[in-house]
């Protein structure tokens, strides 16, 4: 399959993501890597680091910089046989694109009654918590979730990167793949083989009894310390990783949330008309009766994303979702 | 060394520059009247191309009639009509290949007809049983592009796709005069010239974008001008003048497919009709300027070329007549065939496979129609009668 034999190997999420992106590239001659900087630079995080070397400058390559140019661009590629991956530099700095991305990313295989598919994936570095200056940490999953004809994954680990991202490139559908750019170097064993399929589908990242949180990207990391934290005061928490925003699983979370009878939806992004107001809602609607609380939601403020100095306070924290988890109406409060 | 290699890239770029810049007046090889503007008419397409192109536009101007005939009967939502300007529409097909694609936009209707996709088919958008009537494959037109200037880049993507296999595929990608303040013309120009991409950017200058004039979308010399800030040649030419259409846009055509890279090309025209049926263009612009464009009939002046040269004769034009009628025919008994759209389309095309989400609000759409149900006697009450021919 790959040049290497080995089946298993420990990456951080950058380097996973450029290995899906490395195989991706070998076995189909279609896949093609384009963007801002992703040429000899690599990427700004270095995520295509090394791919046009390899590859050459047909497969891999820097465009003028103009993110609805690129994704149009793709657009057209992808009618004419190619699988495009592209990078929005940043999150903030997708939003030129966000026409070509709504109009007709989404809308071409509904409009042409699936005579046209577009198989692309736009790779989206996002969120925040790595200090970054403004117009550089936007949480902006809730727009893309909004439009239907999009698949939205967000992997929170090196494991589930590489696996969501080969996936999305060999998807018939367009996929936004979101990169949480606080994880990009975080580690973890990275298997190359088939494996489960991700898109579509949360996962039970740690069992538990007392209460269930559900998180995506970014967050994953800060719930599963929450529920280390909460498992030090003697309470059980399970934390459900998310992963596919679109499409939703409702199955997993529901029956996650009716084996505790308590839930917590923590993202990073506004909490108003976003991500985790649709999940608080559809656990609401679909497991009410299962509920001992009600659900609560852990997100960012309803402001503009702060300046480096002061995103502590608008990120999710474990002390923000254990004071959550206190308020679910317990019997022994 | 350093000015040195400044002057000579200077010095490159002026002589470029220069060569980049359309005809200060737009091409025209036949005047208003059908008269040759150049002496023995040598630069003129070859005669049969001419003929051909007239059986064409006869053929999209009874197709503009018939179509907003369909309006007013109730048949289409809505027709944006290229009335006036059908030597664009048949151009823009005729100098393509088969291998090629078309890009048209909403009003761009007759340039797909003219291309071969069956024109209930291409209507299949302003009738409303669905967004794109055809298969883009098919014949190779995208999907009639709604919102402005956003299916240029897809036209560069397409172009480039076909390049990087090695394919002699060239990109014709129409749009208006209104479409080139949009960010995405500039974009797509932009990647067309870097990446060399063999598209053919087509405007046609109506010089309305609903109500709005040229002078208020532009104030350069012309909007072929845009082409040079991108390293795109530019031409300007008379968009009723069939005859300079095929020249300037099969030149442009042949110049890509040779890997010379894109081309901007201007079609002078006018938009004889309001923009849509919904619009009223008496608010914004006078008899008199619209009765100085019907001068400038595109039809009127190929026809009396072809007449002086005894290349058309009363029974030929008949002939052509007699094909359009047909088309018109065809078009009115498709259109008036009543689809009973199925509900179930509005969620099988949104992803290859239905979410589960989807799958949920699709049984509970159909568990309403099923408490729905009219009673027998009500049946066909209400449907729409059927529209006569004209």
């Amino acid at each position: 399959m790959t040049s290497t034999a080995v089946e298993h190997e420990t990456l951080s999420t950058a380097q996973a993501i450029n290995r899906a992106l490395r195989d991706a590239l070998t076995e189909d001659p279609t896949v093609l890597v384009f963007g801002e900087d992703v040429g000899a630079l690599g990427g700004v995080f270095r995520v295509t680091d090394g791919l046009t070397a390899e590859f050459g400058e047909d497969r891999c390559f820097d465009t003028p910089l103009a993110e609805a140019g690129i994704a149009g661009f793709a657009v057209g590629l992808a009618m004419n046989g190619m699988r495009p991956v592209i990078e929005m530099q940043f999150d903030a700095f997708a939003y030129p694109a966000f026409e070509q991305v709504v109009s007709h990313i989404a809308k071409m295989r509904n409009r042409t009654r699936g005579r046209v598919e577009l198989p692309l994936v736009i790779r989206v570095p996002y969120a925040g918590g790595v200090g970054g200056v403004e117009h550089h940490s936007d949480s902006s999953e809730s727009y893309y979730a909004h439009t239907p004809g999009l698949h939205v994954v967000a992997p929170s680990n090196p494991a589930d990167a590489y696996r969501l991202l080969r996936e999305a490139i060999a998807s018939p559908d367009p996929v936004v793949f979101l990169e949480p750019k606080k994880l990009y170097w975080a580690k973890g064993e990275v298997s190359f083989g088939g494996g489960e399929p991700g898109i579509g589908t949360a996962v039970v990242r740690r069992e538990g009894t007392d209460a269930t949180l559900i998180a995506y990207g970014p967050s994953v990391p800060v719930a599963l310390d929450a529920a280390e934290a909460a498992a030090r005061d003697g309470r059980s928490l399970q934390v459900v990783d998310l992963r596919s925003i679109v499409p939703f699983d409702d199955a997993t979370v529901c029956a996650a949330v009716e084996s505790t009878g308590r839930a917590v939806v923590i993202a990073e992004a506004a909490g108003f008309a976003s991500v985790a107001s649709e999940i608080a809602a559809r656990v609401s609607e679909r497991c009410f009766h299962s509920l001992a609380a009600p659900v609560r939601r852990v997100t960012g403020f309803d402001i503009p994303y702060p300046p480096p100095k002061l995103e502590h306070l608008q990120l999710p924290s474990v002390d923000r979702i254990l004071d959550a988890v206190d308020d679910l109406q317990w019997e022994d409060a | 060394m350093e000015s040195e290699w400044k002057f000579d890239q200077y010095i490159y770029m002026v002589i470029n520059e220069d060569l980049m810049l359309p005809t200060r007046e737009p091409v025209m090889l036949l005047d208003p009247e059908g008269r040759p503007t150049a002496g023995d008419g040598a630069a003129l397409p070859a005669p049969d191309d001419l003929v051909r192109g007239l059986a064409g536009m006869v053929a999209a101007r009874r197709f503009n009639e018939q179509s907003s005939v369909l309006v007013r009967q109730g048949r289409l939502a809505v027709y944006p009509s290229s009335y006036g300007q059908e030597a664009c529409q048949v151009a823009a097909a005729q100098v393509l290949d088969d291998g090629d694609w078309l890009f048209p936009t909403y009003r761009d209707t007759a340039a797909a007809v003219a291309r071969g996709v069956d024109p209930v088919e291409v209507l299949g958008l302003l009738k409303g049983d669905w967004h794109s009537g055809y298969d883009p494959y098919e014949r190779r037109v995208a999907p009639l592009a709604t919102p402005l200037a956003t299916q240029l880049p897809h036209a560069v993507g397409v172009a480039h796709a076909g390049r990087l296999r090695g394919e002699p595929t060239v990109v014709l990608a129409m749009c208006g005069d209104g479409a080139t303040s949009e960010g995405d013309f500039h974009e797509a120009l932009n990647f067309a010239a870097v990446f060399r991409a063999p598209v053919v950017f087509f405007v046609q200058n109506n010089q309305y974008a609903i109500s709005v004039p040229l002078s208020r979308q532009s104030a350069a010399p012309s909007l072929a001008h845009k082409g040079v800030g991108y390293g795109v040649p530019g031409e300007l030419v008379d968009g009723n003048d069939l005859a300079a259409l095929l020249a300037v846009l099969s030149a442009a055509v042949g110049r890509a497919r040779s890997g010379a890279g894109p081309q901007l090309v201007e079609g002078r025209t006018y938009r004889m009709q309001a923009h849509t049926n919904a619009d009223d263009a008496t608010r914004y612009r006078t008899d008199a300027e619209v009765a100085a464009w019907a001068d400038r009939d595109p039809l009127r002046r190929l026809d009396a070329y072809l007449r002086t040269q005894g290349l058309l004769d009363d029974a030929r034009a008949a002939a052509h007549a007699d094909a359009a009628e047909r088309l018109a025919r065809h078009t009115r008994d498709g259109i008036n065939v009543d689809v009973v759209p199925d509900p179930a389309d509005l969620f099988a095309h949104v992803y290859s496979r239905p979410t589960p989400q989807l799958v949920e609000q699709l049984a509970q759409v159909r568990d309403e129609l099923s408490r729905d149900e009219p009673s027998p006697d009500a049946t066909g009450a209400d449907a729409p009668n059927r529209a006569e021919a004209r």
